[in-house]
């Protein structure tokens, strides 16, 4: 089956309005390609739910900059002054949600799971709301599974088949994200061919992964 | 000397030996370059890496390793990178040994707000929530006051970052422990007199009749 596409094929089936989780840490292990074609298709009123915004017109940057986003689910936009001057202008709907219940919540549900218990945000705002449960005289946080349409992910490698292998810091959020999207878009660095990637270096198993981009 | 230099050289006495230490923005970072001789400790950097090293040369920097700031880092001999799930799992899991963190107030109860000044400064929390609720020893380095008002309160201002207690707090001034029973003052700093330092806190300090003076790190630099 191949799964190739070229990186406009890919951003065209991403309609407006889709909810869409993209990986990378402050744009390391972003998806650029996709990222950049999803502003030059003129891709609108979208749900992004990643790390943070990059910087200023860098990485999610870019979708801040050309106003794309409609609702944000993030830990950290300290870097983009943009993004944080649009949700305090009301043009952006931003949920902020702690770094490791953010990774968690999409894992719970990439993984079939019902939520999350955490004791991260007790007491805090964060909990407000929120449903808080006793586990044998502990108190925990529930936080809900977080889905999505489509993942873009960010590979240092994919093979023919679309099994991933990732670079150092690059890694972060796109493992999981790739587990969480109803359609998972890879974009890798270099393509190999099969087998080219070990199997004890697979990070992202290829069935995984719906569609990849190519070089041209 | 400089306050920041002196937070740093007092804090780097707290690192122990084979720690896994996170170090926040800002001043933790300085930290590092004041380290007791013989000791060894190994830096997560939550995004995704354990054994974080600075960049060793000119021309080194690789794209794909970088601080959770985005800016580029190194790493030791036997470093592992590790996914977001991977890298949070070890914060509240009890397997990170110490974060160092910068404050903008702590309370009487030991609680640190560090995340938010609502209606200023929206940056989101990040990683702070998890490495405070979750690391086992957690430091707040940070200045004694901001434009002259105390940041040790009553009670926090600003919205929380936990409930939980933080183990110490470090500033130009002071070492105050919150403990259960309140803000115990345990070291000043050289020069200082305990009176100055209580008239600098909102919060009542708890102070018994000999307070020692600050020891530092080693000056390295």
């Amino acid at each position: 089956m191949n799964k190739f596409l070229s990186c406009t094929e890919a951003v065209e089936m991403i309609p407006d309005g889709a909810s869409i989780m993209i990986g990378g840490f402050m744009g390391v292990g972003s998806p650029h390609r996709m990222i950049a074609e999803m502003v030059r298709q003129g891709r609108k009123d979208l749900t992004i739910i990643a790390n943070d915004t990059g910087t200023t017109g860098f990485g999610i940057g870019q979708l801040v900059a050309a106003k794309r986003i409609r609702k944000l689910i993030a830990s950290h936009i300290g870097l983009n002054p943009e993004t944080q001057r649009q949700v305090i202008a009301g043009e952006m709907d931003a949920e902020l949600c702690p770094q490791g219940t953010l990774a968690e919540r999409i894992r719970a549900g990439g993984f079939g799971l019902g939520g999350v218990l955490t004791p991260t945000g007790l007491g805090t705002v964060v909990a407000e709301g929120k449903q808080v449960i006793d586990i044998d005289g502990h108190k925990f946080l529930l936080e809900k599974p977080l889905t999505a349409d489509f993942a873009l992910i960010a590979a240092h490698r994919s093979d023919y088949r679309g099994n991933l292998e990732y670079s150092l810091t690059a890694r972060n959020f796109n493992v999981v994200m790739a587990t969480a999207g109803r359609t998972v878009i890879a974009e890798p660095e270099h393509i190999v061919p099969t087998g080219g990637i070990p199997p004890d270096a697979v990070a992202t198993p290829f069935v995984c992964v719906h569609h990849i981009v190519g070089r041209v | 000397m400089d306050d920041k230099v002196l937070i740093a050289r007092r804090v780097a006495r707290e690192l122990k030996d084979g720690s896994l230490v996170n170090l926040g923005i800002g001043l933790p970072t300085m930290v590092p370059r004041y380290l007791p001789p013989g000791i060894e400790v190994y830096f997560q950097s939550e995004n995704g890496i354990i054994g974080m090293a600075p960049v060793p040369g000119a021309g080194m920097e690789e794209p794909s390793l970088t601080d959770a700031g985005g800016g580029f880092v190194g790493a030791i001999p036997g470093a592992a990178s590790i996914d977001s799930c991977l890298s949070f799992g070890l914060i509240r899991g009890g397997h990170l040994d110490l974060t160092i963190l910068g404050g903008l107030e702590v309370d009487e109860q030991g609680c640190l707000a560090n995340w938010t000044v609502p209606g200023k400064m929206l940056p989101g929390m990040g990683g702070a929530m998890d490495l405070v609720t979750g690391a086992k020893r957690v430091i707040v380095a940070m200045s004694h006051t901001a434009k002259g008002k105390p940041k040790i309160l009553k009670r926090c201002t600003l919205p929380l970052t936990s409930v939980r207690r933080v183990n110490l707090i470090v500033t130009e001034m002071a070492v105050i422990e919150p403990t259960e029973e309140g803000l115990v003052l345990r070291e000043i700093a050289p020069g200082l007199s305990i009176e100055r330092v209580v008239a600098a806190t909102e919060a009542k300090l708890i102070v018994s009749a000999h307070i020692p003076e600050m020891a530092l790190g080693p000056d390295t630099m």
